[in-house]
This record gives C-alpha cells, sequence and structure tokens, in this order.
C-alpha cells in the first residue's frame, strides 16, 4: 500500500527536508521502518534506544491517535496519511 | 456532535450587574449588532477575567485582540525586557520599547487600546510556588509560553484548579493550537505524557519563526477564548489543529483523554505542582546539551593557533542560510547531512567544527568522535562567542 508519511518541521532537517515522504507499507510500524530505513538520521528522533517510539512525538493514521487504535500494528491502506506529530514549545521569545 | 462549552466562569449572581456605558455601546457596536454576540455576549466578555501566560510572539496579538475585544480584566505574566530581536514579530512593542519591562509596555499599549477594562500586570517568572495562587483569579488561562517546563506548569495547573487552558504553540512555520482543561476533555499531558529530552528537539532561537505564525496561532488563540467566554461556537477541545503557513494549510487531528494520564486520568498520581524543570530535564542555568566529555577550543585558542598559521580545518555545522549571514570561512555540511558527507573530511588532519552557539557542533563532534575522528574540537560558544570574542563586525544573529 502507498501512503504519505507527512515529516514535522522539526524533524525535516533529517528527512531530506522533506514535507512528506511516499512508503509502501501494510502497517504503521512498517511504514516507520521504511521511513527509517530511507532517512536513517529519524530513527532517533522518532525512537528510543529500545525501539519504542518517543513519548513526546505522536503518529496519527490519518486525524486518528495510533495510541487509540493497535497501537505501531494500526493498519494501513492505499491514500491514508500518516501523521508525526512532536511537542513543540515555541511561542513567546524564541 | 454537542460539545458542552460551559465555562466555568464565575456567575453572573456573584457580580455587580455588569451593563455598558453610552460609550462602551458604540466602541463595540459590531459585535453588539451581531446576533452570535449581542449584548449578552458583550456583558460575558465585560465580566470575564483572562490570564495571559507570556507576552511575546502569541501573547502579542492575544492581549491585543482580547483588550480590544472588551474583556472585562486581563491578566499579564511576564518577567522579560523588550529587545530588538523581539521586533520581527512581538507586534504589542515598537522600538522606543527596546530594554523597556515587557509587562510594563505591553499594560500600557493595552491601556491605551481600551481603558474601560482591568488590566493586571505581573512582572513575575510563573513557578510550581506561585501558579496556583495567580490562576484562581482568573476564569480561562491561554499559554504562549516558550518552553516544555512552563507548558506542563500551566497544564498541570489548570487541570488541577479546573480551568480551560487556551493552548497555542510555534516552530519556524508551523504551529499547533487547541483547548486543554474541560473536565471531559485531554489535557496537555494526555497529548504528549513526557517532554522531549534537552537538545533532541531544535528550539526555536536555533530554528527561527516566521515572523507572522506567532499572530496568526496567537490569533486563533484568542478566538477560541472569546468563544469559550460567550459560548458560542465549537471549540477546540478534543481536536488539535495543525496550521503549516508554508503550505498555508489548516489540518485537524483527534486529541482523546488519556484514562491512564498521571493528572486527569482516572488513577491520577499527579495531584500538586512538581518540579517541572527536574521533570523536563533541566538542571541550572545553563543551556543543555545531550552530549558531554567534548573537547572545547575556545575562539581565543583557535585564533591564536590560526595566527600561527597552523592547518586547522574549520567545519561549520549550521545551515547554508545561516552561512549566509555570517562565517568563518568553514567548509559547510549542515548536522542533518553529516552522517552521509563525512567522507568529505580528512581524519588526519585538525578539524574544529562550531555553528551558532555551539551546541549542533557539540552533537557533530560527538558523532565524529565516534566515527573515529581523534583530532576534532568544539569551538566553545560557536559563531557567537568569535563575534564577542575575536571579530565583532561578525554580526550576531
Amino acid at each position: 500500500m502507498a501512503v504519505k508519511v507527512i515529516i514535522p518541521t522539526p524533524l525535516r532537517a533529517y528527512a531530506g527536508k522533506q514535507e512528506s515522504v511516499q512508503v509502501q507499507a501494510k502497517t504503521v510500524a512498517e511504514a516507520l521502518t521504511a521511513l527509517t530505513t530511507q532517512h536513517a538520521e529519524l530513527k532517533k528522533h522518532l525512537f528510543s534506544e529500545d525501539g519504542r517510539l518517543r513519548s513526546f512525538v505522536n503518529v496519527y493514521v490519518n486525524d486518528e491517535d495510533i495510541r487509540y487504535l493497535q497501537k505501531d500494528q494500526t493498519s494501513v491502506r492505499e491514500g491514508d496519511t500518516i501523521s508525526i506529530v512532536p511537542s513543540i514549545a515555541g511561542g513567546a521569545n524564541d | 456532535m454537542a460539545i458542552e462549552t460551559r465555562i466555568p466562569i464565575a456567575p453572573t449572581s456573584d457580580k455587580p450587574q455588569a451593563k455598558l456605558s453610552k460609550e462602551e455601546v458604540l466602541r463595540y457596536s459590531r459585535h453588539l449588532i451581531m446576533p452570535e454576540v449581542g449584548m449578552d455576549g458583550q456583558l460575558k466578555l465585560k465580566q470575564a477575567r483572562v490570564l495571559c501566560i507570556g507576552t511575546g510572539g502569541l501573547g502579542a496579538p492575544l492581549g491585543l485582540y482580547l483588550a480590544a475585544a472588551g474583556v472585562g480584566q486581563i491578566g499579564l505574566v511576564d518577567f522579560d525586557v523588550v529587545d530588538s530581536t523581539n521586533l520581527q514579530r512581538q507586534v504589542l512593542f515598537g522600538t522606543s520599547d527596546v530594554g523597556r519591562p515587557k509587562i510594563e509596555a505591553a499594560a500600557a499599549r493595552l491601556r491605551d487600546l481600551n481603558p474601560d477594562i482591568r488590566i493586571d500586570a505581573i512582572e513575575a517568572k510563573l513557578t510550581s510556588e506561585n501558579a496556583l495562587e495567580l490562576f484562581r483569579d482568573y476564569d480561562i488561562i491561554v499559554d504562549g509560553t516558550d518552553n516544555f517546563p512552563t507548558r506542563y506548569l500551566v497544564n498541570d495547573a489548570c487541570v488541577l484548579l479546573g480551568k480551560p487552558n487556551v493552548y497555542g504553540s510555534i516552530f519556524r512555520f508551523e504551529g499547533q493550537i487547541t483547548v486543554f482543561g474541560y473536565p471531559d476533555g485531554p489535557c496537555y499531558r494526555c497529548l504528549y505524557p513526557e517532554p522531549p529530552p534537552p537538545g533532541l528537539v531544535p528550539s526555536c532561537a536555533e530554528g527561527g519563526v516566521l515572523g507572522v505564525l506567532p499572530g496568526i496561532v496567537g490569533t486563533i488563540q484568542a478566538a477560541e477564548t472569546l468563544k469559550l467566554i460567550i459560548g458560542k461556537g465549537q471549540p477546540l477541545i478534543g481536536r488539535l489543529l495543525l496550521f503549516d503557513a508554508l503550505g498555508m494549510k489548516f489540518r485537524e487531528l483527534k486529541l482523546r483523554k488519556n484514562p491512564d494520564c498521571p493528572v486527569c486520568g482516572e488513577n491520577r498520581t499527579l495531584t500538586k505542582l512538581i518540579d517541572y524543570a527536574e521533570f523536563c530535564g533541566i538542571r541550572g542555568e545553563e543551556a543543555p546539551t545531550t552530549v558531554t566529555n567534548i573537547p572545547e577550543i575556545t575562539p581565543r585558542e583557535l585564533k591564536a593557533r590560526l595566527d600561527k598559521g597552523d592547518d586547522v580545518f574549520i567545519l561549520d555545522v549550521r545551515e547554508p542560510h545561516e552561512y549566509q549571514i555570517c562565517n568563518l570561512h568553514g567548509h559547510l555540511i549542515p548536522l542533518g547531512e553529516l552522517s552521509r558527507r563525512v567522507h568529505e573530511l580528512d581524519s588526519s588532519k585538525e578539524i574544529v567544527a562550531h555553528c551558532r552557539s555551539g551546541k549542533r557542533s557539540a552533537e557533530a563532534v560527538d558523532f565524529l568522535r565516534k566515527a573515529g575522528f581523534r583530532k576534532i574540537w568544539n569551538l566553545k560558544g560557536g559563531i557567537l562567542a568569535w563575534s564577542d570574542e575575536i571579530d565583532p563586525t561578525i554580526p550576531k544573529y
């Protein structure tokens, strides 16, 4: 299945400056593996050393948070959009 | 879907009956003639008390629109001083305000905009000690801060007190906006249980921000605040609005209340405010870095080496657009490209890596040492320190 992964601004530097990346995958886990295979630098920003998705990074399939679906085993369909949404804090002085 | 949007604003019966003066009727006439606001809504605005945390990029448009709309009591919390780099986006301030406490300049501007409302200028740093006390006197809290510890502090204090938290945050040209703190809705910890470790996500000071972005995001926060007060429309409760100014796109994601949330979940473990600097892994005033034990060279030491004619290779790990602002004629490989361009470097040569302030280059040195480079140093304080100590013609940014 071809799915689009939207890369958030803070992580674009580690994904060849692209806004989104097309990958072939049947699950979220497969999509993220395909993504970090293409862009190895992204890996440490998305996953902790024990291989778990970092707690300040949320992943959505279309508009649903995968934590409330089947986590990284959530299946994806042709044309789905996966969004990576990390926490950002800027606002006042930066 | 109908969402319960009742706000815990103090009931009118507790307060003297609000009325608009003849001048106020004229001032707010464009609100009064629309049924969604009307006299009822305008009186609600007049009786509302909103606390704005931060008077910077987000707080500026927020404060201006809340004051213009006639929100009766606006609290402003900040402890900073206006500097010239603020003026690119913090539209509350003018050039003549540089050097003035933000709170003083902001209060003066808002009082000029609307003399009929009360402005509480609170020159203080929000802390675990003062937050609950400060928040108690307001109906809605609006979070326009710039750092993770304060964001978690604002969230927890709002949840503990049952106050709505109108949240907005920005990075470069992207913003996130939502409303937290409603009993049935999610809170910030439901969305992000933990902050990123220091240094892993670039800060805005490194990443920059499109000046108009906080204007848009802060204005959306103002719109949400006004809607909550008048009780009209669909608030952003349980919805995270993502805004991308570059693609000029809004997207919306569903936010759910996490039943295991430590502060608002069923078995909550957090019942009072904590040490947020510690929670976010920041200790002391020193800028945090993810790497330690990095060999360093000071700008003076490097200058002496170069003056002697030593063959030192300067590696600049900033971005090309930063190189255009100023440079030390170094070889440019942005940090994000280092792993695949490492072959451009000669490990037999002495290398000094630098960036703007020394954080990114510390990561670069750490990476290259792990890749087998031995004769490599980090320029302490980056090109900023070079400008301070060696060459004042180098502009700082």
